[in-house]
């Protein structure tokens, strides 16, 4: 009974201690990002890696999800014969949830797991400890400048897929299906407010911090071997998906 | 100066480095010998503090570098060069880049100079010409002369050598043993190399130290070392299983 408690207390205590180193890593992160001098040719190398590299798989994504939810809200709206409200509910919904989330996700599978398995990559060929034995400091190196440029691509990718997801279902809810093309768009401009944009701009800001927090937290700590790359790789994505989902409903529950 | 004082380390409760006493002798090369497995590569992390030991001290000039502050830790790791077992390259730059990397990063060196030193330091290792290729291009032997290249372009008062001949070729290893006994008296940096490439390496060692058990059972020059009457050091020297070291 006694080994029983003390098993979990360990645990317990390991849990602890994990989710406050992984809390001093972002910190380290975020505070080295503002200590000159500023990485500047890093942090647009890995806007280009976040960003542009994701461009197509969002793109993609982001058009056949509008188009589902044209189809979807066409079937829906039509029970209670109101159809013309297919743009407001489409925008809405990319908006305020499908944009940020499905777009984080994407970002996550694409760029996420390629950030964990390029550092556990270095961590277990010693390019980690190459970079302190040089006295340069890798979270500044490595952490800070991905930290920075998923804050500036990730809102840009989330608009990006907002905006594609509203053709998608255009193109299906008045291209296909027979809605009204003025009653779309001016449904749309009737019911999207300025905060819906602006709760969406920060969900995609906080869900691109957390995907590269974790993703650069687990390859940077990955076990130095090949196994232990792969293991960090896979719980790096499964984390962020959960953090983006729980962290979403935190924040929906708080900007609702 | 440095100086190992107690050193113990343990990793998951097992006991690697069990109280280390060594000093590393200023402009002299010194080589940690040792079967594999037995702690050379942790002790020669805790060197620049790569690794923080469980009791113990690493002095630098008499400043027990354990201790320190990062900001003070990194101007003493500034005067280390490290050349890790797979050379630890920066595998997305190209070999001149990663030469270049400490000066642009720690320097305010003009992109002339850096050019200038990095041909030098290439040219030094036999790499002139194959600053525009990557790590992946390279071949082990290559590789290692790079990282050699980057530890020195520095100018560090200590070198650390981690295996720098391990998976080469016997001709390839004496090759990389007299570029670092040539860079050392080119350079005069104090070099701590860990190995088991006997004897060989003992031609480029001012002093051998071996590590069993996980303290040092014997530090003196390579002949007397050769004769030692050690039983660990002449079953390690004539590579017999049977002995104080246990095999498995």
């Amino acid at each position: 009974m006694i080994s029983l408690l003390a098993s979990v207390g360990r645990f317990t205590l390991d849990q602890i201690s994990g989710i406050g180193r992984m809390v001093l890593f972002l910190l380290s992160g975020i505070f080295l990002a503002f200590r000159p001098p500023a990485k500047i040719r890093l942090i647009i190398y890995h806007i280009k890696t976040i960003g542009v590299d994701s461009l197509s798989v969002v793109v993609l994504s982001g058009f056949f999800t509008g188009m589902v939810m044209g189809f979807q809200g066409y079937y829906s709206l039509r029970q209670f014969n109101a159809e013309s409200w297919l743009g407001s509910a489409t925008a809405l919904g990319l908006l305020r949830e499908l944009g940020p989330v499905l777009s984080a996700f994407m970002v996550t599978g694409r760029t996420g797991s390629a950030m964990a398995a390029e550092l556990g990559t270095m961590r277990a060929t010693e390019q980690i400890d190459a970079l302190y034995s040089m006295a340069i400091n890798p979270i500044k190196y490595l952490v800070s400048p991905r930290l920075v440029a998923s804050l500036i691509a990730m809102p840009l990718l989330t608009a990006i897929f907002d905006a594609v997801g509203i053709y998608g279902s255009y193109l299906v809810g008045v291209g296909l299906l027979g809605v009204s093309s003025g009653s779309y768009i001016s449904g749309m401009e009737n019911a999207v407010v300025f905060h819906d944009v602006y709760s969406g701009f920060i969900k995609s800001l906080s869900f691109g911090l957390i995907i590269t927090w974790i993703c650069c937290y687990k390859g940077f700590h990955a076990p130095p071997m090949a196994t232990g790359v792969s293991q960090a790789t896979t719980e790096a994505v499964v984390l962020s998906f959960v953090l983006i989902l729980v962290w979403d409903y935190f924040l929906t529950s708080i900007m609702l | 100066m440095i100086r190992v004082v107690n050193l113990h380390k343990s990793f998951h409760g097992q006991k690697v480095l069990n109280g280390v006493n060594l000093e590393f002798a200023t402009g002299k090369i010194t080589t940690i010998v040792g079967t594999s497995g037995c702690g050379k590569t942790v002790l020669l992390k805790h060197l620049n503090a790569l690794l923080l030991p469980d009791e113990g001290e690493v002095r630098v000039d008499g400043v027990d570098i354990t201790k320190l502050g990062q900001k003070e830790l990194y101007q003493i790791r500034g005067r280390f060069g490290v050349l890790f077992q797979g050379a630890a390259l920066l595998d997305s730059m190209t070999v001149f880049d990663n030469v270049a990397f400490p000066l642009r990063e720690k320097t305010h060196t003009t992109e002339g100079a850096i050019k200038k030193k990095v041909v030098a330091r290439l040219e030094g290792v036999g790499l002139e010409g194959m600053g525009h290729k990557y790590p992946a291009e390279l071949s082990g032997g290559m590789k290692k002369r790079a990282g050699l290249a980057r530890a020195l372009i520095m100018d560090p008062e200590i070198v650390l050598f981690d295996e720098p001949t391990t998976g080469l070729d016997p001709v390839l290893a004496t090759g990389i043993h007299q570029l670092i006994a040539t860079t050392q008296e080119t350079f005069g940096f104090t070099g701590v190399l860990v190995s088991h490439t006997i004897p060989q390496v003992f031609d480029i060692s001012d002093y051998v130290a071996m590590l069993a058990g996980g303290v040092i059972q014997e530090i003196t020059q390579p002949e007397a070392f050769r004769t030692s009457q050690n039983p660990i050091v002449q079953q390690f020297i004539q590579g017999k299983t049977e002995g104080p070291i246990q095999v498995l």
